[in-house]
């Protein structure tokens, strides 16, 4: 584990200086509350209604697509690594792995779940 | 691990956040400067300090000072934890991504063998997917947490489309995984440093020309660039997620998407274009070279400072890149972009695996393996 450390060192660089930053800007900065300063910015109309409205369920959509699509991925890659060692075998099993995935994939492209024009 | 060891390894540590730091504000002058190159305008040329202008370099070193003294604005409405913790988010993932790239071959310090790379992980590739993707919680928070219309619109839309995206980036790199038989960058990065018919040197882009190609797309997507900045796209979304940002935190995501931008190179060159390789010179004939100019100890420090001269020359080339499509190529529409990623990208990527598996199989058949 100890290649690790380097890194622990870079994400308490990456908190310092964020930190740090966000700190900066805190103490030298004026603060001047008041008005509709505090509204939030819409090209000088006034908001309406909360900006955390419903939105389109394609998102969703999407992401729930996304953890499938990867986790197929997830799988591709210890069998990558060791691909030339595992001969035909290896071939003929991913092919069937990879088979699988893409009658998922044509069933998503058929039933329109990947169309963003409606 | 003993002393020594850590100290090396913070050093390098330290030495990699030093640079990624400094390349800010260097690429935000070559992008203004590129900008007014290519729109045959002049560009920041007035800020100076004591007279010296440097041809606008000190231009993004006020910008600093002017971020450091505007108001720390907090809109009233904003979720504030969350608001204050989006651009730090941002800026780590950015940061840490670094750490699995090879800049140099190895450098002798005495009796130790050092690699010039912050953490030679085993699981390499995976670890920067890991960490990269998750630069997106940033843009979600900034989104959710600011109460603004196009502020949530913007991350809604820059979420869907990185994870969109990072389908094919992972898809696109298993090509060269297979080849190389490992996930650790700087293997593959010597394993580069072959030749093909003993002329060409047998870069990434050779071997994977497609993959290559599917990478760097992938790249500007995951990095929110142009033609793929549809979460800013100014003129519908007035700049997307970081709306209600100003002062140091609006600087500090401009620091984490160039950041972002230089680890991508970064990738691309490690994986494609042979990394800290010099073109025709194995590292093997570089060492004996300046081993033979001043003895293997100073030797293997000038033979590093060469190699990282070529990594540092191929990383300016990509990043130029970045900046000459950025004011040349057009925004895609949203359903174009969807459409890209899902239904040519990803086909594509899959092919693409394929392809190269039975190509593999047939090599290694042929050399009975």
């Amino acid at each position: 584990m100890s290649e690790y450390v380097p890194i622990v060192a870079l994400l308490l660089i990456g908190v310092l200086l964020g930190v740090g930053l966000l700190g900066i800007s805190a103490l030298l900065g004026p603060n001047r509350p008041g008005g509709s300063k505090g509204a939030p910015y819409e090209c000088g109309l006034i908001p309406l209604t909360d900006a955390r409205n419903r939105f389109d369920v394609k998102f969703y959509l999407v992401a729930m697509l996304f953890i499938l699509f990867d986790i197929e991925v997830v799988f591709l890659y210890p069998w990558a690594v060791l691909y030339r060692r595992l001969g035909v075998l290896g071939f003929v099993e991913m092919l069937v792995f990879l088979s699988i995935l893409l009658v998922g994939f044509a069933y998503v492209w058929k039933k329109g779940a990947l169309e963003w024009e409606a | 691990m003993d002393g020594t060891g850590l100290a090396i390894s913070l050093a390098k540590a330290g030495f990699v956040a030093f640079l990624l730091l400094n390349a800010v504000p260097l690429l935000v002058w070559l992008e203004r400067r590129g900008a007014a190159f290519i729109q045959d305008r002049i560009g920041p040329n007035r800020t100076s300090i004591a007279g010296f202008a440097l041809a606008g370099l000190v231009q993004p070193l006020a910008d600093v000072v002017k971020f450091m003294f505007k108001e720390d604005f907090v809109p009233p409405s904003a979720n504030r934890t969350f608001y204050l913790l989006a651009p730090i988010i941002t800026l780590i993932p950015a940061l840490m991504t670094f750490a699995v790239v090879p800049f140099a071959d190895v450098v002798r310090i005495g009796e130790r063998l050092v690699q010039m790379q912050v953490a030679d992980l085993n699981v390499g590739i995976l670890y920067v997917f890991a960490i990269a993707s998750l630069g997106v919680y940033g843009v979600v928070l900034a989104g959710w947490a600011s109460n603004n219309k196009y502020s949530f619109l913007g991350s809604v839309r820059a979420s869907a489309q990185m994870i969109s995206y990072e389908l094919s980036m992972g898809l696109s790199v298993l090509g060269l995984v297979m080849v190389f038989g490992t996930l650790q960058l700087d293997d593959m990065v010597r394993a580069q440093g072959a030749r093909l018919f003993g002329v060409l040197p047998l870069w990434g882009i050779v071997l994977q020309p497609l993959g290559f190609l599917l990478f760097v797309i992938s790249v500007f997507a995951e990095t929110n660039r142009l033609p793929f900045d549809l979460a800013e796209s100014e003129a519908e979304l007035v700049v997307g997620y970081h709306t209600e940002y100003s002062s140091m935190k609006f600087a500090t995501f401009f620091m984490a998407e160039y950041i972002a931008m230089t680890t991508g190179a970064a990738l691309i060159v490690s994986l494609f274009l042979g990394g800290w390789q010099v073109p025709f010179v194995s590292s093997e004939t570089l060492n004996g070279w300046t081993a033979d100019l001043l003895g293997p100890g100073a030797g293997s420090w000038l033979a590093a400072l060469i190699q990282f001269g070529s990594f540092s020359a191929k990383l300016g080339f990509f990043l130029w890149l970045f900046i000459w499509v950025r004011w040349t190529l057009p925004r895609f529409r949203y359903d174009q972009l969807m459409r890209l990623g899902w239904k040519v990208m990803l086909p594509l990527a899959l092919a693409n695996l394929l392809v190269t598996a039975a190509v593999l199989l047939v090599i290694d058949g042929a050399a009975g393996r």
